[in-house]
């Protein structure tokens, strides 16, 4: 046992002394390679065209010159710095200023091969004397070549540039400068269509943009990373005003802090199925139901009640539009308008089929940093269902991951399309969230009525009940549930029920008060038999007591008869008495 | 830094002067002594002398003393010869020992002595 820790420790020891890493600065890439790419080494990027290759070099070298204080140089082959510096304004860089202030260094490498002729042999040693000359002049700690491959057009002599190339990416390594050389996707088994990743094979970071259903998703892998260990999934990133992110499934990890603190669900009878307390702060909430079962107006008072209690709510509406939504719960009693003016209550509203998933992802981590709420609710995440389940799984899980980890309580509703087997739909979500509320619709004599019932709430011992719940002028109420046959009562069958009972109690009434005079009828006649008898016993009573008088009388009279006669014979009377 | 070298560049042209269409404007880059760039000056050399007497003004630069002339002219490949003049330019990269490619890519008819 001690010799087995000891190994470990050991093996621990040696595998601490890590790779060396440049972080890229990429929110979320960091995370996932383990600090960043390998520093003083170079690392393809490849992918098809408009993946965003360039982006990602570009934020690598800009992130690095700003916040890592690691000058850079860009050197590429395709577009001229201009353009360059014209397509990254949009993410917030400045390049031409970088430029001015030494911490950048652009050179684009015009390739045209019409103006050139071969007459026997060359080589690249141009390229070498620019790239010195570039590093040098900014003391450049990361290089960022964009397409290198392009010289594969511009050139005849394939040996000779493949020869430079390799002499290229060695340079580099020697002069322990961090590189980021994007190549375009091969075709067939190589991941770049000249084959680069040959040459560099320290690190190769895949990405990809791929359509599915109109909807556009960008993914990245790391494809290897020599000497480290990485995430290897493939991950979806973004490129949005703020530049790159990748979005790791943090969920690999599951450490949440957890609260015991409860926060009221706003329905006080909803509160009284989940142990008279509400959802514990921090937990994940489902609420799943047929249409116009509800949900929203679940959600709206859980927001209302959150915001009641000076607390921040996020409201992510699918659906409605914020005034929609707002007009609708008026009439159920709810006036979140003024919270909304108070700033306690932020609506967004957005088509869920605007963005691909990640991007909805992103705007809510945006939202939830900038707008820092208690409570975030998302109605519904159905329509994000649409795309592809195993997607929004893993984008669901990620948001609740994220929430959780920020102790925020997420409120989720759900869609489910028809009676039956929606606990089956369902699964892949429900099994994420910690509290599953359900709605359903009764259809009972003709009417729909709305049931609400716990169908799990993990950590606390909620009511299995099967409650009515009424939606009113003045909110949603929870009416208990009857129970008669192992049926529900609810709508109008529970008024019948309730009548019928109500007659029975009449009836049973009447019986009681029949009973009763009866009873006391009963005991008039038994009371006057009770008298009739006593007199009869204490009558009997006096005529033995007579009797017994009587007979004592006698006795004495006879005694005194004997004593007379004693006396007159003689006789002492003790004598007598005693042998009588 | 690089700036005034691009500014300064054109007057030297000029002040070559009197350079009419005829007159070529070469220049060989080079990055050091290595035994391509020499076998390519020898050559450039020997076709100059042979075919364009009297009609070209040649510059040899080194990148190694002077790096920037390379981002400036977009020097890739070494050795270049570049005709700056007349225009359009012209890029002829290797040692040029290939005499007829050296002059259809300068665009000088041998028989045009």
């Amino acid at each position: 046992m001690a010799r087995a820790s000891k190994r470990t420790k050991a093996a621990a020891a040696r595998a601490f002394p890590q790779l060396k890493k440049a972080p890229s600065g990429i929110a979320g890439f960091d995370e996932i390679s383990g600090g960043g790419l390998p520093a003083g080494r170079p690392t393809i990027v490849c992918g098809g065209p408009g993946c965003g290759k360039t982006m990602f070099a570009m934020e690598f070298l800009v992130r690095g010159a700003t916040e890592f204080g690691e000058p850079g140089v860009l050197m590429t082959f395709e577009e001229t710095g201009e353009e360059m510096s014209r397509n990254v304004e949009s993410l917030g860089f400045n390049l031409p200023s970088l430029v001015a202030q030494k911490r950048l260094f652009l050179d684009y490498v015009c390739i045209e091969p019409s103006e050139i002729q071969e007459t026997g042999e060359y080589d690249l040693e141009g390229l070498f004397v620019r790239l010195q000359h570039a590093v040098e002049s900014v003391g450049a700690k990361r290089v960022v070549l964009d397409t290198v491959e392009a010289i594969f057009s511009g050139f005849a002599n394939a040996g000779m540039l493949r020869a430079e190339i390799r002499r290229l990416f060695r340079w580099l390594k020697d002069r322990g400068l961090t590189t980021v050389i994007t190549a375009e996707r091969g075709e067939g088994t190589t991941l770049t269509r000249y084959g680069l990743e040959e040459y560099v094979s320290d690190c190769v970071v895949s990405l990809d943009h791929r359509v599915n259903d109109q909807i556009s998703t960008r993914r990245m892998r790391i494809v290897k990373y020599r000497g480290s260990s990485h995430g290897t999934d493939e991950y979806p990133f973004l490129i949005d005003k703020k530049g790159f992110s990748v979005l790791p499934l943090s969920s690999i990890r599951l450490e949440h802090k957890v609260s015991k603190d409860r926060i009221s669900s706003g329905i006080k009878d909803l509160d009284a199925m989940l142990e008279g307390k509400g959802f514990y702060k921090g937990s994940s909430i489902l609420v799943s139901g047929t249409s116009g079962s509800g949900k929203s107006t679940l959600a709206a008072h859980f927001a209302n009640e959150t915001c009641r209690s000076g607390k921040r709510v996020l409201y992510v509406a699918f659906e409605e539009s914020s005034a929609q939504v707002t007009r609708n719960m008026r009439s159920v009693g709810i006036n979140l308008d003024q919270y909304i003016k108070k700033g306690l209550l932020q609506f967004r509203a957005w088509r869920p089929t605007q963005h691909g998933l990640e991007m909805h992802l992103l705007r809510v981590h945006d939202l939830v940093d900038e707008f820092n709420p208690q409570v975030v609710i998302v109605d519904p995440i159905t329509n994000l269902v649409s795309a592809n389940l195993n997607e929004v799984h893993a984008m669901l899980m990620r948001l609740l991951d994220f929430l959780k980890g920020r102790q925020i309580t997420a409120m989720f509703t759900t869609l489910t399309a028809n009676r039956g087997g929606e606990e089956q739909t369902e699964v892949g979500i429900s099994s994420l969230t910690d509290t599953w509320i359900l709605l359903r619709d009764l259809e009972l004599n003709g009417e729909r009525n709305r049931c609400l019932y716990v169908l799990k709430s993990r950590g606390m011992a909620h009511s299995n009940q099967i409650r009515e719940f009424v939606l009113s002028r003045t909110g949603v109420h929870l009416l208990p549930a009857y129970l008669g046959s192992g049926i529900v009562y609810t709508g109008s069958a529970r008024l019948a029920q309730e009548a019928r009972e109500k007659a029975e109690a009449v009836r049973e009434q009447q019986q009681l008060e029949e009973k009763r005079k009866e009873f006391s009828a009963r005991r008039a006649v038994l009371e006057s038999q009770i008298a009739a008898l006593r007199s009869e016993l204490s009558s009997g009573e006096a005529e033995f007591a007579r009797q017994t008088r009587q007979r004592n009388e006698r006795q004495q009279k006879v005694v005194l008869d004997r004593q007379e006669m004693g006396k007159m014979r003689g006789v002492t009377p003790a004598n007598e008495v005693v042998n009588s | 830094m690089r700036t005034p070298k691009v500014k300064a560049r054109p007057p030297k042209v000029q002040a070559t002067g009197g350079i009419t269409n005829a007159t070529l404007e070469l220049r060989l880059y080079v990055a050091g002594q290595t035994p391509k760039s020499l076998i390519a000056l020898k050559n450039l050399k020997r076709i100059c002398e042979e075919h364009l007497q009297g009609r070209y003004r040649l510059h040899v630069i080194d990148l190694v003393k002077t790096p920037q002339l390379a981002q400036d002219d977009q020097i890739l490949a070494i050795p270049t010869l570049v005709r700056n003049l007349p225009q359009p330019i012209r890029k002829i990269i290797g040692d040029l020992s290939d005499t007829q490619r050296v002059l259809v890519g300068l665009d000088v008819r041998p028989e045009t002595k």
